[in-house]
């Protein structure tokens, strides 16, 4: 199983190798709603390749198809027209060799935190010894020490998302899908989050897609940024302001190639708005 | 590495403990606090039963009416040997015919959740069967099973299936899309995906349909018994009827009763058990749903 490569062999050939071979290929991809009386194009002609190691962020105004594409990725929904390729093998349903982070927790509300996270093990059917080796580890990293038995609704917004990011990790897989994943926090456990989120990037080595309506988000967390038009959802820039990997919050909230990338990205986001 | 500072209460905690929650309140604070939740209903039951007293105290009603609550409690005493065996009759068929309706209300569901075509065929033939006055089927269920256990269990099973058919549904249906699609992601199978997420989902709508059935249930097996038994509360009723035996009537009626509300708590207490995240959430104390 390709999910249980350590993540140390991932690392060497990780940070953005421009020659590596993509680990996602999306091509032409286009999606189309259809009902009764009329067909909406939520994604047309969308094209995106992915390299291991590399932290992609989609940003794109709401309603742009952003999460559409992303579940398309994972084979929860197909696309109407294109290809679209994980670890070179097409996507034709839903997809085990990813971890999915989703824009609520979606956390069983009647299991504690801990047994939450080895839901992912027992749905697999993971050694259980090393699983819960695994989520303790986990637990510890994401500062959920203590809780472990608490339930989710007993947790804080920002706390409930770490449990679901534990989750997703469980299994060690390559390819971490993220869709809004802290849209639903305040702007203090965001940021939080986020610095977290880079932490936990560099030191796993995981390919990340995380779609995001977040200016500063998309821009301190991509390797690359993707950014998106509103219905029909089409790429229209992609940015790469060249920030180190390693990013201490304010210092690079405050570097120009930050600051740069975060105004194009709002002119982009913009402009997209004023055409609706 | 996380720092102990990120781990702290942050502007959006709602009401998170600061320490990892314990199982509850101390029992001593738990009796307290139960006694603070029934006296209220206590005294409501108090009073009417000191306006029964005094009803039949006063004779405003005759006493081969409304009997006294001394004359209730003597009935008892002096018959409690009969008395007991026809309530342990009627409410073994309760019971069975419960539980029976259970299983088959929680399997029937699963089948028209997941199964298009049972659901169409199924769901109007579970409705006709609901609106048949079950009342009406119960001398046709005598023609059928004879005058034993049988035709009251089924009476009993018949009506409270419906219940639990449309909570389960309901608890089924009511599952986050989500969850189902992370499950997908991680490559579960139907049948784990139904034992993980699905039915413990379900419970607590569930529950709620249970708690109704098995009230109904009571009133199916005395139904039952109403239409043709030599055995259980419905027929001593119907004999106590026949003798104009007021007494005996109130005592059985309150038999009939208790056998309702100790199966009611029952189940309340396996809700407990089973799906206690839901009960802390809903806060309050077994008493006060009752």
């Amino acid at each position: 199983m390709t999910a249980t490569t350590g993540p140390t062999t991932e690392q060497s050939t990780s940070a953005g190798s421009t020659d590596a071979e993509p680990i996602i290929e999306v091509a032409h991809l286009t999606r189309r709603f259809t009902s009764k009386r009329s067909e909406t194009v939520a994604l047309d002609d969308v094209s995106l390749a992915v390299r291991p190691g590399e932290f992609v962020t989609i940003a794109g105004p709401s309603g742009c198809g952003k999460s559409t594409l992303l579940k398309i990725i994972a084979g929860l929904t197909l696309a109407t027209d294109g290809d679209v390729r994980l670890y070179g093998r097409p996507v034709t349903g839903p997809q085990r060799e990813i971890g999915f982070a989703f824009q609520r927790s979606a956390l069983l509300e009647w299991r504690g935190v801990r047994k939450n996270i080895l839901l992912q093990a027992e749905m697999r059917g993971m050694d259980r010894r090393r699983a819960e080796e695994r989520a303790d580890h986990l637990i510890e990293l994401a500062g959920l020490t203590g809780f472990e038995r608490a339930l989710p609704h007993e947790l804080s917004g920002g706390m409930q998302q770490r449990v679901a990011l534990c989750r997703a990790l469980l299994h060690e897989p390559r390819v971490l899908l993220m869709d809004e994943p802290f849209g639903a926090l305040d702007a203090l456990t965001r940021e939080q989050m986020n610095i977290e989120m880079n932490r936990i990037w560099r030191e796993t080595g995981t390919t990340v897609v995380l779609v995001t309506h977040s200016v500063p988000e998309a821009v301190y967390l991509g390797s690359r940024i993707v950014v998106m038009s509103p219905r029909p959802g089409r790429i229209v820039e992609t940015l790469e302001p060249g920030l180190p990997e390693r990013r201490e919050y304010g210092p690079t909230l405050a570097d120009p190639r930050f600051t740069a990338a975060a105004e194009r990205l709002r002119e982009l986001l913009g402009a997209s708005h004023a055409t609706e | 590495m996380v720092t102990t500072q990120e781990a702290r209460p942050t502007s959006s905690s709602r009401s998170r403990p600061t320490a990892p929650p314990v199982g509850g309140t101390p029992s001593g604070s738990r009796v307290l606090t139960l006694l603070a939740e029934s006296w209220r209903p206590a005294a409501v039951l108090l009073a009417l039963f000191a306006l029964w007293w005094f009803v039949a105290w006063r004779e405003l009603v005759p006493a081969y009416l409304v009997p006294s609550p001394g004359a209730v409690a003597e009935t008892m005493v002096a018959e409690w040997a009969m008395l007991l065996e026809h309530t342990w009759v009627t409410t073994l068929e309760t019971i069975v015919g419960f539980v029976l309706a259970a299983v088959i209300g929680v399997a029937a569901a699963v089948l028209l959740v997941y199964s298009r075509t049972a659901e169409k065929s199924l769901y109007p033939l579970i409705l006709f069967a609901q609106v048949i006055p079950k009342i009406a089927i119960a001398p046709i269920l005598v023609v059928w099973f004879g005058f034993g256990m049988t035709p009251k269990i089924v009476l009993a099973v018949l009506i409270a299936f419906f219940p639990v058919v449309v909570s389960a549904v309901a608890g089924l249906r009511s599952v986050d899309p989500e969850l189902l699609e992370m499950s997908a992601t991680m490559g579960a199978s139907r049948w784990k995906t139904f034992r993980k997420i699905r039915f413990p989902g379900a419970l607590p709508q569930l529950m709620s349909g249970l708690k109704v059935a098995v009230t109904l249930a009571v009133v199916g097996a005395v139904v039952g018994e109403f239409v043709g038994a030599d055995r259980g509360l419905g027929y001593v009723l119907l004999l106590a009827s026949g003798n104009l035996d007021a007494p005996l009537l109130f005592a059985d009626l309150i038999l009939m009763s208790l056998i309702g509300v100790v199966l009611f708590v029952l189940v309340e207490v396996l809700e407990r058990l089973l799906i206690p995240w839901h009960a802390s959430r809903r806060g309050n104390l077994a008493l006060a749903t009752v």
